[in-house]
Parts: C-alpha cells; sequence; structure tokens
C-alpha cells in the first residue's frame, strides 16, 4: 500500500546553515513526483528528510513536520530504523554491496533486519528482481557478486534491493545520472511500473526525464549561494512545462538561466 | 624596431639511447670501482658499492646530456637515483636474510625444533628452541586475544561514532601510545607485578606486549574503515538496518582483508620484543606450557641470553642464530598469510 506524504514547514540544518526553508507540500500515493531545480538548492537535502537519512550527516537537523499518511516522522518516540524501513531510497551512484552476491544484495534488507522467512526468501528475491526488470539478465549468475554487473544493472539491483522491504514510499536520488540512456530508459519504463504500487519521488537534473515520467513536478531555488533553498511552485508537470503560475520557473525551463 | 625571435622547426624525434645503456653504465660503473678499490686497496666492499652508486649516477647524466640533451639527463639521473635508492634499501635487508639463514640452518633441524635446552650447559652443543617457541606462541597469542578485540572496537568506535571530546582524547592517548617505548611498557607490568608481590610468568609479558600491540591495530583498523565508502553504510541504514547491524553486516565485511592484514602486523611486530619479555617473564630452559604461572622462554630472549651466556662458545651462537632464523621466518609467514587474506578477502 503506498501512503502519502504531508510536509510542512520543514527547514534542514547542516550545522548552523540552513540548507532549505520552510518547505510544504503534499506528494500523492501511487504517483511520480519530480523534483527539479538548480544543483545546491535543497532538492537532494530535502528529499533524505523524507526518510530520515539527513540526520546521518554530523550536524544534520530537521525542524518542522512530515506526516507518511498520520503519523509525524519527526514525533516523539518514532524510531529513525522503522521510518526507513517505510520509506526506501535509491541513490544517485549504483552501490551495491561489495561483499555480497546478487542475490544476497537483494536479501540484504530482509537479512540484516532479521525478519524473514527462509523458505520465502527466494520468492522475494526473484519477485524484487523481476520487478526490476533484471530477472533476465541475472537468474543464471545470482550468485555472483553484484558489482560484476553493469552500471545501469547494477542500478536496477540497487531498485530491487530497495523495492524487496516493501517500502511504502521510493525515493531516488538522480537514480540515472551515472547512467547511459539505454540503462536511463530502462529505469525510466521501471519507473512509470512501480508507481501502481509505490509513492514516488525523483529527484532529476534531467528536465526531459521530470516531463517523461511524473505526474507532479517540484521545482525548487535559491536566492543566492549561501542562503537556504525553497520550493518556488509545485503543480501538474504538463503545467509546470506549459504554463507555470511563477515566472522563475519559466525561466529555468526555458534554460534562461541556472 | 623590436627583435623576434625565430623559432627553429622542431623534430619530434631525438636521438635516445639503446635500451641497454642503463645496464650497460650499470656495469662500466661497477667494473670501475672493483677496480678503483683493487687499485687503492680498499678493503671494505661498502666503499666499492659507493664508488660505483656515485659512478651510475654521474656516468648515466654525461652519456644521456651528450646525446639525449639536458631534459632526457634529468629525467634519467632522478630514474638512477631511484634505483641506487632501492638497492641502498634492499641490500642491507637481502644480506641480514642470507647472512642469518647461512649461520642459522647449521643447527636448525627436527630435533633442534622439538626439543628445549633442559640441562644442557650454555656452553655445550645440543639442546634446542621447543620451550622458546611454545612461550613466544603462547605470549604473542595471548597478547592478540587482549589488543586485537579492544583495537578493532575502539577504531569502530573512532570511526563510526566517535565527535567530540571523547574521540579526540582518544586518538590522543592512541597517538601518544604508538611512541611508548617497549621497555616503558614491561617496567608499567613489572611495577604493577611489584606491588602484587607476583613472581614472572608468561601472562604479565603477554599484558606489556598487548600494550604495545594495541595502538598498532587501532590505526591500521581506522585506515580501513576509513576507506569503506560512505555511500554502502547509507545505502545500507536507507534499508532501514540498525546502525549496528550495518557496521557488522556491511562494513567489517568489506574492510575484514585489511583489519586482518593491520592484526598479523602487529604480530609481527611484537613477535620479536626482547625488552619487556625480559623483565616479565624472565626465561626458562625448561618446558613451561602454563603461561599463567612461572617463567617461561620466549625466542627474542632466547637469542640473547645464548649470545650473553655463550661464553664465546660456538655452540650458542649457532643456537642464537637458529632461533633468529626461526624467528624471521615465522615473522615472514605471518606476513605472507596476512597478504593472501588480504587478496582473498578484498572485494573484486
Amino acid at each position: 500500500m503506498a501512503k502519502r506524504i504531508d510536509v510542512s514547514g520543514l527547514s534542514a540544518f547542516y550545522g548552523a546553515h540552513k540548507a532549505i526553508e520552510d518547505i510544504s507540500m503534499t506528494i500523492e500515493p501511487r504517483s511520480v513526483t519530480a523534483f527539479i531545480g538548480p544543483s545546491g538548492c535543497g532538492k537532494s537535502t530535502f528529499l533524505r528528510t523524507l526518510n530520515r537519512m539527513h540526520e546521518v550527516v554530523p550536524g544534520g537537523r530537521v525542524e518542522g513536520k512530515v506526516m507518511l499518511d498520520d503519523e509525524d516522522l519527526y514525533g516523539p518516540g518514532i524510531d529513525p530504523v522503522s521510518v526507513r524501513r517505510e520509506v526506501g531510497m535509491v541513490f544517485q551512484r549504483p552501490n551495491p554491496f561489495p561483499t555480497m552476491s546478487i542475490y544476497d544484495n537483494v536479501a540484504a534488507g530482509l537479512r540484516l533486519n532479521g525478519s524473514y522467512k527462509k523458505s520465502e526468501l527466494d520468492g522475494v528475491v526473484e519477485q524484487s528482481l523481476r520487478g526490476a526488470n533484471l530477472w533476465n539478465e541475472v537468474k543464471d549468475r545470482l550468485n555472483k557478486p553484484g558489482s560484476g554487473l553493469s552500471g545501469g544493472q547494477q542500478q536496477r539491483l540497487c531498485i530491487a534491493r530497495a523495492t524487496a522491504v516493501q517500502p511504502k514510499v521510493l525515493l531516488m536520488d538522480e537514480p540515472c545520472s551515472a547512467l547511459d540512456p539505454i540503462s536511463t530508459l530502462a529505469i525510466e519504463d521501471l519507473i512509470g511500473e512501480l508507481k501502481e504500487q509505490y509513492t514516488i519521488v525523483i529527484v532529476t537534473h534531467n528536465m526531459q526525464q521530470a516531463a517523461r515520467v511524473s505526474d507532479r513536478t517540484a521545482f525548487f531555488n535559491l536566492e543566492a549561494i549561501g542562503r537556504p533553498g525553497k520550493l518556488i511552485e509545485i503543480d501538474e508537470t504538463e503545467r509546470i512545462f506549459s504554463n507555470p503560475s511563477v515566472q522563475d520557473t519559466e525561466d529555468y525551463i526555458s534554460g534562461r538561466f541556472g | 624596431m623590436s627583435t623576434t625571435t625565430v623559432l627553429k622547426p622542431v623534430s619530434l624525434q631525438g636521438a635516445r639511447l639503446p635500451k641497454w645503456a642503463p645496464w650497460g653504465v650499470a656495469v662500466t660503473a661497477v667494473a670501475v670501482a672493483v677496480a678503483a678499490g683493487l687499485a687503492f686497496g680498499l678493503h671494505s666492499r661498502v666503499q666499492w658499492g659507493l664508488i660505483a652508486a656515485v659512478l651510475f649516477v654521474l656516468g648515466t647524466f654525461a652519456l644521456s646530456a651528450k646525446v639525449e640533451g639536458r631534459r632526457q639527463a634529468k629525467d634519467r639521473v632522478a630514474t638512477s637515483l631511484v634505483w641506487v635508492a632501492f638497492l641502498l634499501a634492499v641490500v642491507p635487508l637481502l644480506s641480514l636474510v642470507w647472512e642469518t639463514a647461512v649461520r642459522g640452518v647449521k643447527v636448525l633441524d627436527g630435533y633442534f625444533l622439538t626439543h628445549s635446552m633442559g640441562v644442557v650447559a650454555d656452553a655445550e652443543p645440543g639442546g634446542g628452541i621447543y620451550h622458546a617457541i611454545l612461550g613466544t606462541a603462547q605470549q604473542v597469542g595471548l597478547a592478540t586475544l587482549i589488543a586485537a578485540p579492544v583495537g578493532v572496537l575502539t577504531a569502530i568506535y573512532l570511526v563510526e561514532y566517535g565527535r567530540g571530546a571523547l574521540a579526540r582524547a582518544v586518538t590522543f592517548f592512541v597517538d601518544v601510545m604508538t611512541g611508548i617505548p617497549s621497555i616503558v611498557a614491561g617496567l608499567f607490568i613489572l611495577s604493577l607485578m611489584l606491588m602484587l608481590d607476583l613472581q614472572p610468568f608468561g601472562f604479565a609479558g603477554s599484558l606489556a606486549l598487548a600494550i604495545l600491540m594495541l595502538p598498532v591495530v587501532v590505526r591500521s583498523t581506522e585506515e580501513m574503515l576509513k576507506l569503506v565508502p560512505n555511500e554502502l553504510r547509507e545505502a545500507s541504514l536507507a534499508l532501514g538496518v540498525p546502525r549496528w547491524r550495518t557496521i557488522l553486516k556491511v562494513v567489517l565485511p568489506t574492510a575484514v582483508g585489511g583489519i586482518t592484514t593491520g592484526v598479523m602486523l602487529a604480530i609481527a611486530r611484537i613477535a620479536g620484543e626482547s625488552a619487556p619479555v625480559l623483565l616479565l617473564v624472565f626465561g626458562n630452559n625448561f618446558i613451561n606450557a602454563n603461561p599463567f604461572e612461572g617463567a617461561q622462554a620466549s625466542l627474542p630472549l632466547y637469542i640473547y641470553q645464548q649470545y650473553i651466556n655463550s661464553a664465546g662458545s660456538t655452540a650458542a651462537y649457532d643456537r642464537a642464530w637458529a632461533a633468529a632464523l626461526t624467528l624471521i621466518a615465522f615473522v615472514m609467514i605471518l606476513n605472507l598469510v596476512a597478504r593472501g587474506i588480504a587478496r582473498w578477502k578484498t572485494p573484486r
């Protein structure tokens, strides 16, 4: 079951530096939301606040509210570890565990959490790899190291690894920026399939990609270097790319700055 | 009217010395050095070697400058300096191993390795080093059992959790510990022994060796853990894996090859320590298999005592050399094992 995310008045800090300021938005379940904006505007930081990965960085701190359906992720007594089981993440660079085989990489989330039945593991691994459109390419070499795959295959392996623990939300931080166009296409097709089941949030620098895969698009910007990033607007992707309500958005999309 | 420098058309092809030129220069330099040494009656081979080295570097420069030009000559001089430095480093090492091997094999046999000195007098032939091997193995083994877990855990704390004053203090004291002379570590344990009114025993030596080993293990493990990419930690945390399991199942397996190498090298370092063993374990001509009671022997201490108590007897000298060869072999095997493990465990 996908879940809705409701963010209100969220700011994030690195030590004394405020990276993003006062962000409020709603992310709809079973849809793809894209974040676009110039480098350093806080897209990735904001993404990482959605599964409490921001605080992993020394000095990382968050103010505000992130509601996952009706639970506040930053409320008292919330365990960040359980949050991350609900909200999975795929990173910019493919990062399969180098000591583990393809099979073990996909099974890692379940194994390391210690909550699985051995008999179910095979099924989960196959299902996750099929879900990531990788099964046919790797089914004969599940015991080979995951680092032997190509970059695009590694990224799909990472997606399979993230979906194997059955999160409600999947965050993707520029998942295609290290990939060639063919692998990018494979991942974009995959995102289209995954949104049937998950709430997907994707950060991208590629505006065509945002236009292709997302239902809604949020544009972030910062006033100047060193100032916190802000959400400028969020709307239906079609509207953002054809008739945005803020001039800055139009300038950015048409390449007049940034 | 300004003068303009007219650039000559540069050919990309220049004169090059043939491939065998460095070898030719080296052989000539050695030949000249030998001739000079014989002519001037220089007895020390070290002097011959130094003359050859200087001739080699100068000859390379002169020849190359003449044929190839100055830039190439500088390049060749740098290369030949590297070679000379390499030989300067390797020659003493090889000569040490060779000397030990030649002198050590005389009495090194199965009997020597499986018998203790017992009642054999120091000046007489016979006897063996079984008791010393046993003592070294037990003392070093116990020291490793203490220092390796404590050291690895300390490094994990410093790299994965350590922030602020405590981490800085730990780092500082590890640095200080690196510089402790082995005799001071021995004296520290000796003072405890005297306070508790204890007689020398093997485990006391292990404690001093553990003190010496600890900072080496911490440092090498720290470096290895820092090499583990942060992306792997984040990938694991993002799967909802708690931090301690991330460290145990992702970080440590990735770094295990390097950590093992570090521990092995630390073992090699303490296996040759004699000062703390002399103070705390005392030495023993008989087999004592209990490290917790009574004096024990150890290989470095055995070597020292055979030399000191030899009274000029060649039998004792031969035994000391054979024990030294055994110790070097032990350390070399450990190094090779460490390299093997590192290669086998490194993620591909």
